[in-house]
């Protein structure tokens, strides 16, 4: 029968020669991690179960990241839990301070999630590998400390909607664009329990950053998955990574789909979400003039190289508007050294930009950049949920890093196109 | 498994971060996140709810982050148990790996408000409004879900099968 990726991966890892929607299946899992804020309390669960070893170390991640470095005595106790679990099971995937970033741009740059791999991460964002080809979802710490023991996890198989994107993008327009503009459409249970598969000449084209940013958040339609076949694309980015052999599926062309959405993007400006919800999506060009106290560039969603380059682009030889704080955040050491090299940093830096160590701090709310009562970000990152980067009087616009540097210079929301145009 | 308890209603799309903001998950103290559970959506929620209480909801209950802290939270409040129209489905899984009881009923959703004392019937999911007098039928829990509520959670199941291997 004519199978779709995620049913493909699903059905290769629990043995069976196919698998159909809401059937439950027991599948093997490639790789299985957890970070300073999930990863306690799966070592919790995993040492009351009486558990002495790892399925396969090699195979198990623990990412200190969302408070880290330790941003008071509470994380510095939890990053020592962190720590001793990974010396003491010898898991060396353990990233410490100065090797480590933020887990969702870490993992991919080390070729540790791959093509054709069922991959289970103790953060809702782990979803952000379907961008490789994997079936890649966020599970709770229960769920990690059981799949650490055995390898294994159970899945009810999602039915898959497939999204076409027709047409050409607009300047400005990348992947975080259309990921809003498709929760924007589809709502934020517009795909509950689904597997998202994003199809069409647009996503052909999209280079990988922007194709790991669109998935990043499937889960704020509520998806368990969202999924990109891949290609030659797929291939450059991971054939100099990966630590793993990979397999490489795609949807048969009479798959069976529970909903088809085409769109042509042609005519999409870049877009923000409005507070409190990432489904409150306008174009940039739509919405009242809107001044604003903060800007955040970075995250799992955003605070890749190419994400930093578009920044850079904007703010080059320019300053952050009065009374605005703009805080760059690169994910990963990587990362923060390609910036520095390719004189980005610098960039920044002049524009009177705060640079950080990689963390995932204000975007949930964390530190590094929490918001008073009655202030209002921009923030390339991935939920504005009330309270979410601090006060719940606060207000987040989620954007691209175009979007954000623009707004950082002008103080107030704006098109990139605006800026450059002076 | 039977229960009565008296209802607190949210609205649609509580997201984990309203259940148990980011700025408490230094800890995984159950007691001290229950102190802070709902707390960005009804922030005197803690100190009103009582022991057995139930929370109803409205689409999409728990969406937003994977923290198992949500779950632990409500259920170290005290909540005997969550009725919403709809789960996020990561929400929905670590509910029944906590042995947090939830039941998915839209139509109990829609016309249950707060205040209003509830029996529930886990097993058959019935859930009767007693101050309504009104009956709603909630949807099944899968066979699946069922077992690993009787092995006790799944870190129980898992330990069944540990000890199935030595």
């Amino acid at each position: 029968m004519p199978k779709t990726i995620s049913e493909k991966i699903l059905a290769h890892h629990a043995g069976k020669s196919e698998v159909f929607p809401d059937e439950l299946v027991e599948a093997r899992v490639d790789f299985a991690f957890g970070n300073d804020i999930t990863a306690p309390l799966a070592i919790e669960a995993f040492r009351r179960a009486g558990a002495r070893k790892v399925f396969d170390p090699e195979r198990i991640g623990i990412i200190p990241d969302h408070f880290i470095p330790n941003k008071d005595i509470a994380s510095a106790a939890q990053a020592v839990a962190l720590r001793t679990f990974a010396r003491e099971f010898h898991l060396p995937w353990y990233f410490e301070v100065g090797r480590m970033g933020i887990e969702h741009a870490l993992l991919p740059e080390q070729g540790l999630v791959l093509p054709g791999e069922v991959i289970i991460g103790a953060d809702s964002h782990t979803c952000t590998y379907g961008a490789l080809g994997a079936f890649a979802t966020g599970v709770g710490s229960t769920d990690l400390a059981a799949a650490m023991i055995t390898g294994r996890i159970w899945f009810k198989v999602p039915p898959s909607i497939k999204f076409v994107f027709r047409g050409k993008r607009k300047p400005w327009v990348g992947g975080k664009d259309l990921i809003l503009y498709t929760i924007g459409k589809i709502g934020v249970d517009g795909a509950r329990y689904r597997a998202m598969e994003f199809t069409g000449e647009v996503i052909d084209s999209l280079p990988m950053s922007d194709r790991l940013s669109m998935c990043n958040m499937a889960i704020e339609a509520g998806a368990k998955v969202g999924i990109i076949a891949p290609d030659a694309i797929t291939e450059e980015y991971v054939s100099v990574r990966a630590k793993r052999p990979y397999t490489f599926y795609r949807s048969d062309p009479d798959a069976v789909y529970e909903a088809v959405h085409e769109w042509d993007i042609s005519d999409l400006e870049p877009v923000v979400a409005l507070p409190h919800s990432p489904e409150n999506v306008k174009q940039v060009t739509e919405i009242p003039e809107t001044p604003i106290d903060q800007v955040v560039i970075g995250s799992c969603t955003n605070g890749r190289l190419e994400d930093l380059r578009a920044a850079a682009e904007i703010m080059r030889g320019r300053k952050v508007a009065p009374g605005v704080r703009c805080i760059v955040i690169p994910a990963t050491q990587k990362i923060y050294m390609e910036a520095m090299e390719e004189g980005l940093i610098e960039i920044f830096i002049e524009a009177e930009a705060a640079v950080s160590t990689p963390t995932c701090g204000p975007c949930l709310g964390g530190y590094m950049g929490i918001l008073a009562a009655g202030e209002t970000a921009v923030a390339t990152t991935n939920r504005n949920f009330v309270g979410r980067m601090g006060h719940v009087e606060s207000k987040v616009y989620l954007s691209n890093p175009a979007v954000a540097a623009a707004s950082a210079i002008l103080g107030r929301i704006a098109h990139p196109g605006e800026v450059m145009s002076k | 498994m039977k229960m009565n308890g008296k209802v607190w209603k949210f609205g649609n799309n509580i997201d984990t971060d309203a259940i148990i903001p980011a700025r408490y998950l230094n800890t995984t103290d159950s007691k001290e996140l229950a102190s802070h559970c709902m707390e960005d959506a009804d922030p005197e929620f803690a100190g009103k709810v009582e022991p057995g209480d139930i929370i109803a909801a409205g689409r999409n209950f728990g969406c937003g982050s994977s923290r198992e802290h949500a779950p632990i939270a409500i259920k170290a409040a005290g909540v005997a148990c969550v009725i919403a129209h709809s789960f996020a489905r990561i929400f929905y899984r670590n509910a029944f790996n906590m042995g947090l009881p939830i039941l998915e009923c839209p139509e109990g959703a829609a016309r249950i408000d707060t205040g209003d004392e509830l029996e529930l019937d886990l097993d058959e999911g019935i859930i009767i409004n007693l101050s309504k007098k009104e009956k709603y039928r909630a949807q099944a829990i899968p066979p699946f879900m069922q077992k690993l509520i009787q092995a006790g959670g799944l870190m129980e199941y898992v330990r069944e099968q540990m000890s199935a291997g030595e």
